[in-house]
């Protein structure tokens, strides 16, 4: 699903990405960790089409970036840590307006649907200005698969919320993953990783230094596992 | 697996020359910015109270005395065009910027010279309504009638070509901390042609010269829109894509 | 370490020489212009530092160009040169022509095409520069700096065909085309040959200036990424 091979990503004359290898099979759930800097949020950026790779191929969903950047972009949904939505809009033509941008069929159907799925049909007609973060990341998820993509994207998408928030948003984030769909999420919180992963990759120093599966390692040794990768690197 | 790739490439250049989407998408920004504005209403009050200020401040500044007045008209009322219009352009990306909301257009499969037409024809909407209340007050003011079919072209004309280079720049400007000031000292050096020749137009109408002495600043005029728009959507792209 | 190229160090010394020449022709072998006087003199290099800058300003736009075609950092740095050694042209340029305008037309400034077109680039280039300044990603500030300077390649000439509807004041030197013009004057042959002289003297000065400013561009890049190896 998607397939990266030595991948270096260049800002200028400093290099962020060393020629990373990442591989995702359709149905994983890939939890992405690693330091501050590391280079996870560049990374995501180059999955999701809005920065371009130096070098290195890049497929996802079987598209190639950048060249067959479209394609890629109507099977991938995105979840950043900023809301992506229109303040002065309220939800129903929030989505309306992505759900045009992504034709998507249907659209009177699919908008109720979405807000069903992330709860948030009550308020529909309010305007995302007057929303919580909560309910914004809620939201947000919300447009991220409304035209129901094969992949999708989370950037640290527990950022700013409370407990109560953060369980709300595991329970969409469980339902969305639960469809066979592909997911890479970036995160600091190791314990809400677990949870919900199937597969940890930890992205040190520009490279994937470690992968491991869920099955194999116990939450407890997660914390351990992360420090070592992080620092020096392990197979 | 090469089949594979081969039905893949060809599907994904059939998505692509979804021409109708083109257009979908354009009008969905469109739509959007009008939506917006229409709740929020702060662009438009912004730059409306800018431009009347900016001609209250002319009143003082120049004597606009009747004998006057009718020359210096054309002048006023473009310098007030600009700056309000600057004004426009810059809220209008900035909205967009800060609630990482570029990024959210740009995650959409639309062409990204949708995207520009789309802000464009918005910033476009939004300059003319400034203009056509900026048009009455300034007549019922100073007494000087304003109610000119060649003036209303004039300033349609010269807006389409300082609003398509002005969104351009605006969307390279708001990745800057000096947008608000960046923008202006971007914008004039590259559209003082469109500036002079509708200055130069503007007075001609109003001052009842015979057109053809007027038509070599429409020509230029039009000229220049027809360039810069053309210039802009090749360009576009390489200012998104990072 | 490296150290200046021996035909740029070359080329130093023949534009230093080619100076002290031109200043000498200009002083001691072109006459006294009959109307003017002395400060006719000032024409040489107003004419051949204009000439020179013009080329510097395209020169910008064309590398503008390739840089986004070819996405190479050299085209950047080539660009950036240009413009700021165009900056530096175009003012001495406007001041010269300033210096003439006051005894030949009585004031210090006139808004006609050549001049107010060329105020108008010099402007284009500080928002060039800040532009650039405002940018922390070197690959964006380069990429916007030229899809900027590809703006003013297009709107500069069209900036001067619309201020020259309006009248000029300004000496067309080779055959007066513009009806309207005033201050027209022939030229001598000596004073041909200064001219001449005058502009491919500021051409080679411009070019060694040019090649200076590129190495420098290439050695700071150079400078940056040992530090940045040095910083892992």
């Amino acid at each position: 699903m998607i397939d990266v091979r030595k991948l270096i990503k260049r800002f200028g004359l400093k290099t962020v990405l060393r020629g990373l290898d990442f591989r995702v099979q359709p149905g994983e759930f890939v939890a992405l960790l690693g330091p501050n800097g590391a280079g996870k949020t560049t990374f995501l950026r180059i999955l999701s089409s809005l920065a371009r790779p130096s070098m290195g191929e890049v497929r996802v969903a079987g598209y190639r970036l950048p060249g067959q950047a479209a394609a890629v972009r109507r099977r991938l949904g995105v979840v950043s840590h900023l809301p992506l939505l229109y303040g002065d809009l309220n939800a129903d033509e929030n989505l309306r307006f992505y759900g045009r941008m992504y034709a998507v069929s249907d659209l009177n159907q699919r908008v109720k649907d979405v807000l069903e799925l992330v709860g948030l049909s009550a308020r529909r007609r309010d305007l995302v200005r007057t929303y919580s973060r909560g309910m914004q990341q809620r939201l947000a998820i919300g447009r991220a698969v409304l035209h129901d993509p094969e992949v999708m994207l989370f950037d640290e998408p527990h950022t700013g919320l409370d407990q109560d928030a953060c369980n709300m948003l595991d329970n969409v984030l469980r339902e969305v993953a639960a469809r066979g769909r592909t997911v890479v999420m970036t995160s600091h919180d190791l314990a809400r990783a677990a949870d919900l992963a199937s597969r940890f990759d930890v992205l040190s120093r520009g490279v994937i230094a470690a992968s491991v599966a869920r099955e194999k390692i116990d939450s407890r040794d997660l914390l351990a596992f992360y420090r070592q990768a992080a620092n020096g690197g392990i197979t | 697996m090469s089949d594979n790739t081969q039905a893949i490439s060809q599907k994904a250049q059939a998505e692509s020359k979804d021409s109708f989407g083109f257009f979908r998408a354009l009008a969905a920004v469109v739509w959007k910015d009008l939506a917006a504005e229409l709740r929020s209403r702060e662009l438009l009050s912004a730059m409306l109270v800018f431009a009347l200020l900016v001609i209250l401040i002319f009143n003082f500044a120049l004597e606009l005395d009747p004998k006057t007045r009718s020359t210096v008209s054309s002048g006023v009322l473009w310098v007030t065009f600009a700056f309000a219009g600057t004004l426009g352009l810059n809220r209008s990306m900035s909205m967009e910027k800060d609630r990482g909301c570029l990024d959210g257009l740009l995650l959409t499969p639309v062409d990204r010279s949708a995207i520009y037409f789309g802000k464009a024809i918005g910033n476009l909407i939004f300059m003319l309504l400034v203009e056509a209340i900026v048009l009455p007050v300034y007549t019922v003011l100073y007494s000087v009638n304003l109610f000119n079919l060649g003036l209303i072209l004039v300033i349609v004309l010269g807006s389409i070509g300082y609003i398509a280079i002005g969104t351009l720049l605006a969307s390279m400007a708001v990745h800057t901390r000096t947008r608000d000031i960046l923008l202006p000292i971007l914008l004039f050096p590259v559209a003082i042609p469109v500036l002079i020749a509708s200055v130069k137009a503007s007075a001609g109408f109003l001052g009842g010269i015979p057109i053809d002495e007027i038509m070599p600043w429409l020509n230029l005029i039009i000229a220049y829109d027809v360039i810069f728009i053309a210039v802009a959507y090749m360009v576009f792209d390489f200012i998104v894509e990072e | 370490m490296e150290t200046t190229p021996r035909a740029l160090k070359v080329l130093d010394t023949i534009s230093a020489i080619m100076f002290v020449m031109a200043i000498g022709m200009v002083f001691f072998y072109a006459p006294t212009e009959r109307v003017m006087g002395q400060v006719q003199r000032v024409f040489y290099f107003h004419v051949a530092t204009a000439w020179v800058g013009m080329l510097g300003f395209m020169a910008a736009g064309v590398a503008g160009i390739t840089y986004l075609r070819s996405s190479n950092r050299k085209w950047d740095i080539v660009s950036l040169a240009a413009v700021e050694i165009s900056l530096v042209f175009f003012f001495v340029a406007i001041v010269m022509g300033s210096i003439w305008a006051r005894p030949a037309w009585g004031t210090w400034w006139t808004w006609e095409p050549r001049l107010t077109t060329a105020t108008v680039v010099e402007l284009l280039y500080a928002a060039y520069l800040m532009l650039r300044q405002g940018i922390e990603d070197p690959d964006r500030r380069a990429r916007f700096g030229a899809v900027y300077t590809i703006l003013g390649f297009i709107s500069v000439p069209v900036t001067f065909l619309a201020i020259r509807l309006f009248r000029t004041i300004h000496p067309v030197v080779f055959g007066a085309s513009d009806p309207g013009a005033e201050g027209d004057f022939s030229m001598t042959p000596p004073m041909l040959q200064t001219l001449i002289f005058s502009v491919i003297t500021f051409s080679v000065i411009f070019i060694s200036l040019f090649w200076h400013r590129i190495r420098l561009g290439n050695l700071a890049e150079k400078v940056e990424q040992l530090r940045l190896k040095m910083a892992q």
